[in-house]
């Protein structure tokens, strides 16, 4: 049981794991909201798949005082992310924008699903159609 | 099992491996590999005090009227180590300017590189907070950005410049620029 508390009182703790950059949080508290919600929309490129809030790299951090600034500086969350893909392409966006290249990746699903449940109807009709396995012998 | 019976089977057999090319190949695209939104367009505006003497400031400006390089490098950045002498060999042939941005650097361990290695760059830009950086969509060090006659920038290397991307492809493209009308 000692173990347990320990590994509880760790996480407790864990909280404070947060605070990794020096700059201060926004006094009103939407504008800390939009800095967390872009900061975890937007990649940190130099790491494995973490958002540019989760990351403890360099590049993340100065990303983060950008953003930041920006922000107090009273830019919209649009002109924030055109910023970022202007210098560093689509790719900074965890979500992709919906633009011809992209189509596939957002209509595909759809696409699938109306194939599978067409599949299913022609199955279910034709299975309907013929005479019963048990009666043919 | 005649093939009017198999070709459930056969059907989404071929689905499946269709779609396993689809994945392997994605699993070998390396997304940071992927051209700069920068290229072809005029270099950003910014004004850096000067490594060798803070002092003095030094804008974009420098980059425009004749082809140019555009080095990001630091002192703490070992691929940049191994590049150097390809550059300070590359300089002596006086082909055109190199300007280095000093990346996220210490100032004195620049310098110290400078003094030890020799100093390729026609003059060097102090980004030591990295925000310069950012307008030039740096990931990394090195990195190297080739700049036309009026600064724009017309290709972006990722990685070190070694003799062999210099001679079959930074060269053959600076020739190319060089010899466009000014």
């Amino acid at each position: 049981m000692k173990w347990l508390l320990s590994v509880l009182s760790l996480l407790l703790m864990a909280g404070h794991a947060y605070a990794i950059d020096s700059q201060p949080s926004f006094p009103d508290p939407t504008l800390q909201a939009r800095y967390e919600t872009l900061t975890h929309e937007l990649r940190c490129l130099v790491c494995q798949d973490e958002t540019v809030a989760d990351s403890n790299a360099d590049l993340a951090a100065d990303f983060r005082r950008q953003i930041h600034d920006m922000v107090a500086a009273g830019k919209t969350d649009a002109e924030i992310k055109a910023y970022m893909v202007g210098r560093y392409g689509n790719f900074v966006l965890y979500k992709p924008p919906v633009q011809p290249n992209t189509a596939l990746l957002w209509a595909g699903p759809f696409l699938l699903l109306l194939i599978a449940i067409g599949i299913v109807f022609l199955v279910v009709r034709r299975r309907a159609s013929q005479p019963e396995e048990g009666a043919e012998s | 099992m005649n093939i009017r019976n198999s070709m459930p089977f056969i059907i989404p057999g071929l689905v499946l491996l269709f779609l396993i090319g689809l994945f392997a190949r994605g699993l070998f695209l390396d997304p940071t590999k992927v051209q700069s939104p920068l290229i072809g367009k005029t270099v950003p505006t910014f004004s850096l005090p000067g490594l060798y003497d803070p002092t003095k400031k030094l804008d974009q400006n420098l980059l425009t009227g004749q082809v140019s390089l555009f080095n990001v490098w630091g002192a703490w950045c070992v691929a940049c180590q191994d590049e150097h002498p390809v550059l300070v060999a590359f300089a002596k042939t006086k082909l055109l300017p190199i300007y280095g941005l000093d990346y996220h650097d210490d100032r004195q361990a620049a310098l110290a590189m400078l003094d030890k290695g020799g100093d390729p760059y026609t003059a060097i830009f102090d980004d030591a907070s990295g925000d310069v950086a950012i307008d030039w969509g740096v990931y990394g060090a090195p990195e190297t950005f080739l700049v036309d006659k009026h600064g724009v920038i017309r290709d972006k290397l990722i990685g070190p410049v070694t003799q062999g991307i210099l001679d079959t492809q930074l060269i053959p493209e600076i020739r190319k620029l060089q010899a466009e009308a000014p």
